[in-house]
């Protein structure tokens, strides 16, 4: 199985030890992972601000990038999200849709396509679970609180796995972390209130780490956690689960 | 009345100063969606009857034309007054000429949130009518000369101690009184005064059935009711969107409207209006304003099936931390946000920028909008326009050209990486609006696209 690495633009520059996180995931559990060294952005900031026309460059780009391969991870739902629902190629547009078909945020790739089971990770540690809005409402990695319907959660199946992790109940267990792409800086007064509370109820629930499934909901609630002297650390989920502990 | 706009943004900023208030406001409304979730949960056929009433929706806005003339064919026969109004203005002088036909100086008005798009209390108050609003948070709002912050709960962004001051000063109750009970009694009396007086009444309307000519209107104080059946004339308003097909359609609509709205199975009054009483006249006004471009908007159009619950604004996370006010329109929130820009974009245009595009709304809407998705779909109809700022403009087709050529982009991460480290004020100062509450992570020394050429290329 040929999968071909995505590692979002943010994560490549600020945290690559998540992107080393789910490439040795992958490896672990027998995929052939490819990183294609020209990839930079999947496009998402200039569209979610209204220039999803000048995201066309970025578009091309991808499909070049990621087009020989059986699947395309990434460890980001909103990457992903943004891939699968606006990705087009005006030069090949077969390979574009190729791609959106393929493309699989990290979690369920290993929960529905590698259908891992076995977890030889081990993490003896209090967390809390952020679950992404886009990874959430835009993927359904887990069920949505608003609808009338029975509950699940893929990040949990696989959290409930790992030895030594005590998953906490959020008071609120899907509300947005405020982060919203140039929403953070744009509105940046709600924002960092959202994020406050969001970090608030982990707090109360006395965690030791915020993990989470988007790295960019992490990066915001950890500036505020460290804005404030917190001792509590953000994880990203790729990290906690190819954690092998003592 | 405030006119002045200021945008999403520094109004929120504003709204923001004293976080106790703002955890307040929060909690209140995240109540209301706790207990709209709660009765949800009672119901096994709630996806089911979401799924049913957008598709009624969505009959009513492809068969708009047969229905609007087959509610106005029945109206008539049951002996209703029908008019047309093609916007706000006209909405308004229909009234006014209702009113001086009738020499009536003095109207008391139910909830109606047509009537405040269409500013119809300034309009009439220019020209000497007095207009009473009876429901209760409605008239405190008025009172305070200020609009809804809410559609569903008007003065949402009061705290008892805010009601008693304005109270104290308009009804004369004690100086200091936070009783809900006995500040509601006092309104109670100041408003049966106006109900027996008044010789005109206006309404909103829930629902308007074609199949009948009749309409609904819903409330939980009564107030409508009481207003009409004192009346000699009563006027009631509708966006030409409030449509439904037959009489049977309520029994979807009804068992959706007030649990989305506020956890309660049904409101408390659920009054079907089908003709004048004797010696009673009945109007009804069918406005468009702005409407039918809506319904051109093949993107857009959906923002049409709209009940007005509230509940996206109850579940919004912005809107809870940022006020119904913020959002400078009469329909806040969400569902405002989608609305607004087609009435006036150049106006509107930072409104769907006031999302995180979380997508709560678009699964707690009982006619399920995909609001989120036609959030995003207006910013690109606003950048496109050039409604969006320009400096923003211009970032974005920096990133996008920094984006699409790789080596660039990986030098500008290792130079900004160094910069980082080595000069971290050139980042963390107060021209980065991140680091004014926030700190910036680390810069590593090595990017991943580093490490796998180290690690995994040799």
């Amino acid at each position: 199985m040929k999968v071909g690495l995505f590692i979002p633009c943010y994560v490549d520059q600020f945290y690559p030890q998540v992107g080393v996180a789910t490439l040795e995931l992958l490896e672990k559990y027998g995929c052939t992972v490819g990183f294609p060294l020209n990839q930079t952005c999947c496009g998402q900031p200039m569209a979610n601000s209204g220039f999803e026309h000048m995201a066309q460059s970025c578009n091309e780009l991808f499909t070049d990038n990621f087009e020989g391969y059986d699947y395309i991870v990434c460890p980001s739902g909103s990457c992903t999200l943004h891939i699968k629902d606006h990705l087009h190629s005006g030069k090949k547009e077969d390979s574009a849709k190729h791609i959106k078909s393929r493309i699989y945020e990290l979690v369920e790739f290993l929960t529905d396509v590698l259908k891992v089971d076995n977890l030889n990770a081990s993490f003896p540690h209090r967390v809390g679970m952020h679950q992404s809005c886009h990874g959430q409402r835009g993927l359904h990695l887990s069920q949505m609180s608003e609808l009338n319907a029975p509950w699940f959660s893929k990040p949990h199946h696989l959290l409930e796995k790992v030895k030594g992790l005590e998953l906490v109940e959020l008071d609120r267990k899907d509300e947005c972390c405020g982060f919203g792409g140039t929403f953070c800086v744009s509105e940046e007064a709600v924002s960092v209130k959202m994020g406050k509370d969001r970090v608030a109820d982990h707090e109360q629930h006395n965690v030791e780490y915020i993990t989470g499934g988007d790295m960019s909901c992490l990066m915001h609630m950890a500036g505020i956690l460290n804005r404030k002297g917190s001792k509590v650390k953000v994880i990203h989920i790729a990290e906690i689960l190819n954690h092998s502990g003592i | 009345m405030k006119t002045d706009i200021t945008s999403h943004a520094e109004a929120a900023e504003a709204f923001n100063k004293k976080e106790s208030y703002v955890n307040w406001h929060d909690e209140t409304l995240w109540f209301v969606r706790k207990k709209r979730d709660r009765v949800v949960h009672q119901i096994p056929e709630w996806e089911a009857l979401r799924e049913k009433a957008s598709a009624t929706k969505h009959y009513v806005l492809s068969h708009m034309d047969e229905l609007l003339e087959e509610f106005e064919k029945n109206a008539i026969r049951n002996g209703i007054q029908v008019h047309w109004a093609v916007d706000g203005d006209e909405h308004n002088r229909i009234i006014e000429e209702i009113l001086n036909r009738h020499g009536i100086r003095q109207m008391v008005k139910s909830k109606s949130m047509l009537t405040e798009e269409c500013h119809l209390n300034p309009y009439l108050a220019s020209r000497g009518i007095d207009v009473i609003d009876s429901d209760l948070g409605e008239r405190v709002v008025q009172l305070r000369q200020e609009p809804p912050s809410h559609i569903v709960m008007p003065a949402i962004h009061l705290k008892k101690k805010d009601i008693g001051d304005l109270f104290h000063i308009h009804l004369g109750t004690e100086a200091g009184a936070e009783d809900p009970k006995y500040l509601t009694e006092a309104a109670r009396q100041h408003l049966r005064e106006t109900f027996l007086t008044r010789r005109a009444s206006l309404t909103g309307v829930n629902f308007a059935i074609a199949s009948t000519g009749g309409f609904m209107v819903c409330t939980n104080e009564g107030n409508a009711d009481m207003g009409a059946h004192l009346a000699d004339v009563h006027i009631a308003c509708m966006g030409m969107e409030k449509l439904i097909p037959t009489f049977n359609d309520l029994s979807v609509f009804l068992r959706l409207l007030a649990r989305s709205a506020t956890g309660q199975p049904i409101t408390t009054y659920s009054s079907y209006f089908e003709k004048p009483r004797k010696g009673q006249e009945m109007h009804l006004v069918i406005v468009d304003n702005g409407r039918s471009t809506q319904l051109g908007r093949a993107d857009f159009r959906n923002s049409l099936k709209c009940i007005r619950c509230g509940a996206c604004m109850n579940t919004c996370p912005v809107y809870r931390r940022s006020g119904g006010h913020s959002y400078h329109n009469a329909v806040a929130g969400p569902i405002g946000s989608i609305l607004a820009p087609n009435v006036d974009m150049r106006k509107n245009a930072d409104l769907p920028f006031a999302s995180t595009l979380c997508g709560s709304c678009s699964n707690v809407c009982p006619v399920k909008i995909d609001i989120h998705d036609q959030l995003y779909k207006w910013r690109q109809v606003l950048a496109k326009e050039g409604f969006v700022p320009k400096p923003k403009a211009i970032g974005m087709k920096a990133m996008s050209v920094l984006f699409a050529q790789p080596r660039f982009y990986q030098w500008a991460g290792s130079v900004g990486r160094v910069v980082m480290r080595t000069f971290p004020g050139a980042i963390n100062n107060g021209l980065n609006p991140w680091y004014k509450q926030r700190d910036m992570p680390e810069a590593p020394k090595e990017s991943f696209r580093e490490w796998y050429i180290r690690n995994r290329q040799k």
